[in-house]
């Protein structure tokens, strides 16, 4: 009678580990391949300026900002919750920062310290809002998005390019250089805080307890982790980021709009699904967020070359969205099964 | 039954009155409407001035309270979806600005091709047919929505995001982005005046949704059912309700709901601009619905409550508007009212509050005994 049964323990536990193999990684493996399949196909096929070495160093280039604002958001999903202000939190950065430089002459130093103390005044706020009064995440960074919006405006309200703070625009020409390609400083920024952040989320205490948080609040709960803490420094993290984010836009853009993060919040949110993170919490990876906004800016690039014209606007939005669907349709129905075999 | 004890009470059955008062839900959104209204009062008194102007030939009304009762007829009416909505399924949809920019264009991309010059007869056979397209749409979009909420349990702001994003597109490519202006007078008629009506036309829609909405909600099971499914899906499924076609009813209503308020918000000025039409209407729609109490977990709903919020909203923003705060600047304000109301109504500063106010009464009552 004995054998059996330890047979089963012996056998459960490599089950176990398997299925939790293939949820964390089945998205990763998804996005990659999805990835590789756009860009290789629009190679192939388009050929043109996809076959050049620049043109997706162009795209790290211009999509540097989104890398740290999807890693922020992801690591915000992954504990469960949503933060939908880092679209607006980066458009005040940008003009906060923009007016600081150009017209009052400001230390470009001092310029990041405020880029970051924003970002972090936002994460701090909200994230204490919604770990210890427990509040819907998604209704207080709804208010803090329209908070930000209206700030940006009030701090100035037309565009303003940095034109004549030298300090700045020698950091911001400056290249980093592979023959006759380069890339911009705030790429390396980015890359940095991926692999930063994929560390901490895989070898440290601090990342377990947001997996765990996710996966189970209440069950964390008991295991003795501060449910409380974890959220709050997710939120915490991700305001970080976002002002990181806003710092890199500025860089790259060299001038504050009110409406430079406009939609920056959807990008984020929807190249984290599409890079496998689970809006339940619980799952997901740094890495598979990398992926996910490349993916995204292989779609907007490919889209206008399909349609032919260049002037229709919608398309890419369109396809964005369809896609955004196809993957929440998709983590619904693994939920759905997952829950079946647990009943 | 503690308030039924306390009344029992002669010394503190005026203050179980006003406790009684405090916690009827309509209390909030009117304190707020009248202190708003008293602050307006003392800062600049002329706000309240109502005359009769001619424009154009036609005696019509002008002033500040006609503009807040004309302009929050959309709020009004998007406020009784999103309570529903809020009401069934726990949580909100914040694409109702991109669908109203749909179900605008929509309208405009029928009522383009027609000649300016056709008969009465002909013109309302055109707007109904205009209307009802607009209707079946967007009703169609919120079924979309809502069996992404439904069928695929995916929590409602983040199924309406989709539409959040791609809404403001797939209007755009209605109309091929093409800026189209209506020069038909009569086009103006559903969101301006009626020749010979001193009052706006919206303010006359408004109530007629309203008329429907509170008789639906008299003869009908739906608000009965929708707080059910709210409050335990489960356990209102085994009582015989299909918890999936209730979310997916409300969103339909919604849906029908941000129709009308399409048709209303190009009829005001005569065409349709795909960025702007309905902007950041989600934000005052949830707060119209979080203003009157209603609890945005799910669960019990107060219609008249949230229209009452709407129209506080409306207020405030027209009351903004006339102190000169330029209208992008009212989101902050806006944003710090939300916050403040969400952090009042959060379960953890309720407990709180409400053990402040024991510990008062309590004391109070010790006084009283101690007296005696």
């Amino acid at each position: 009678m004995t054998a059996p049964k330890k047979k089963q323990a012996e056998v459960q536990p490599k089950l176990n580990n398997k299925v939790a193999l293939t949820e964390t990684n089945l998205f990763l493996i998804i996005t990659i391949s999805v990835f590789f399949v756009m860009y290789v196909s629009a190679v192939v096929f388009l050929g043109g300026r996809f076959t050049k070495v620049q043109y997706f160093l162009d795209i790290l280039n211009v999509y540097a900002s989104l890398i740290t604002l999807t890693c922020g958001m992801s690591l915000v999903m992954i504990t469960g919750g949503i933060d939908i202000s880092v679209g607006q939190v980066t458009s005040l950065v940008c003009m906060t920062c923009a007016v600081y430089l150009e017209n009052k002459g400001g230390n470009v130093f001092v310029a990041f310290l405020i880029a970051i103390g924003i970002g972090l005044a936002f994460g701090l706020i909200q994230g204490l809002l919604v770990a210890y009064l427990n509040i819907q995440p998604f209704i207080i960074t709804l208010a803090g998005l329209f908070f930000a919006k209206g700030l940006t405006t009030i701090i100035c309200s037309d565009p303003l390019a940095i034109e004549t703070n030298k300090a700045f625009l020698t950091l911001k020409g400056t290249h980093i250089k592979f023959g006759n390609n380069y890339i911009e400083i705030g790429v390396v920024v980015a890359l940095a805080t991926v692999i930063i952040l994929f560390s901490v989320l895989r070898w440290t205490k601090l990342g377990r307890n947001f997996y765990a948080v996710g996966g189970n609040n209440q069950s964390a709960n008991m295991l003795g982790i501060n449910v409380k803490l974890t959220k709050f420094m997710a939120h915490l993290i991700c305001g970080f980021c976002a002002g990181l984010g806003g710092w890199l836009l500025l860089m790259n853009l060299g001038s504050g709009n009110p409406a430079n993060g406009e939609g920056a919040e959807m990008n984020a949110i929807a190249s984290s699904i599409i890079g496998g993170t689970m809006l339940s919490g619980g799952v997901g990876n740094i890495i598979g967020s990398l992926f996910g906004v490349l993916s995204l800016a292989t779609i907007k690039g490919i889209v206008p070359k399909l349609t032919g014209t260049s002037d229709d606007p919608w398309w890419p939005n369109i396809t964005v969205s369809g896609m955004l669907c196809l993957f929440l349709i998709l983590q619904s129905i693994i939920i759905a099964r997952k829950n079946r075999k647990k009943a | 039954m503690t308030t039924s004890g306390k009344t029992l009470k002669p010394n503190t059955s005026v203050k179980s009155a006003l406790g009684r008062l405090a916690s009827n839900q309509l209390f909030i959104p009117i304190l707020a409407l009248i202190l708003l209204s008293l602050f307006v009062l003392i800062a600049k008194p002329s706000f309240f001035n109502i005359e009769f102007k001619n424009v154009d030939g036609n005696n019509i009304l002008q002033g500040n309270l006609i503009t807040v009762l004309d302009k929050a007829s959309e709020l009004a009416i998007l406020a009784i979806g999103m309570t529903l909505v809020t009401s069934a399924s726990g949580g909100q949809d914040i694409s109702v600005g991109a669908m109203i920019a749909i179900a605008g264009s929509v309208v405009i991309r029928v009522v383009k091709g027609y000649a300016p010059d056709i008969s009465g007869g002909q013109f309302a056979g055109m707007i109904i047919t205009a209307f009802l397209l607009c209707v079946v749409v967007s009703a169609l979009f919120g079924a979309f929505n809502g069996s992404l909420v439904a069928f695929f349990k995916i929590q409602p702001m983040v199924a309406t995001l989709i539409l959040f994003t791609a809404g403001r597109s797939i209007a755009q490519w209605i109309n091929n982005n093409e800026n189209i202006t209506i020069k038909d007078n009569r086009f103006g008629y559903f969101g301006g005046f009626i020749p010979g009506v001193p009052i706006p036309t919206p303010i006359f829609i408004t109530a007629i949704c309203l008329g429907i909405m509170a008789l639906v909600l008299k003869f009908t099971n739906l608000r009965l059912y929708s707080q059910s499914v709210g409050i335990n899906a489960s356990s209102s499924r085994l009582n015989g309700i299909n918890p999936k076609m209730m979310k997916l009813l409300t969103f339909i209503i919604l849906g029908v709901c941000v129709a009308v308020c399409g048709f209303i918000k190009v009829s005001r000025v005569s065409q349709i601009r795909y960025t702007t039409i309905g902007n950041a209407i989600e934000m005052d729609a949830i707060l119209a619905v979080a203003l009157g109490g209603n609890n945005l977990g799910g669960g019990k709903f107060n219609m008249t409550a949230s229209v009452i919020g709407a129209y506080v909203i409306q207020f405030l923003t027209t009351a903004l508007m006339s102190f000169k705060v330029p209208s992008t600047a009212i989101y902050a304000y806006k944003a710090v009212i939300v916050i403040v109301l969400v952090i009042l109504s959060a379960p953890i500063v309720r407990e709180k509050l409400n053990d402040l106010k024991k510990k008062l009464f309590s004391s109070q009552q010790t006084k009283v005994k101690e007296v005696s």
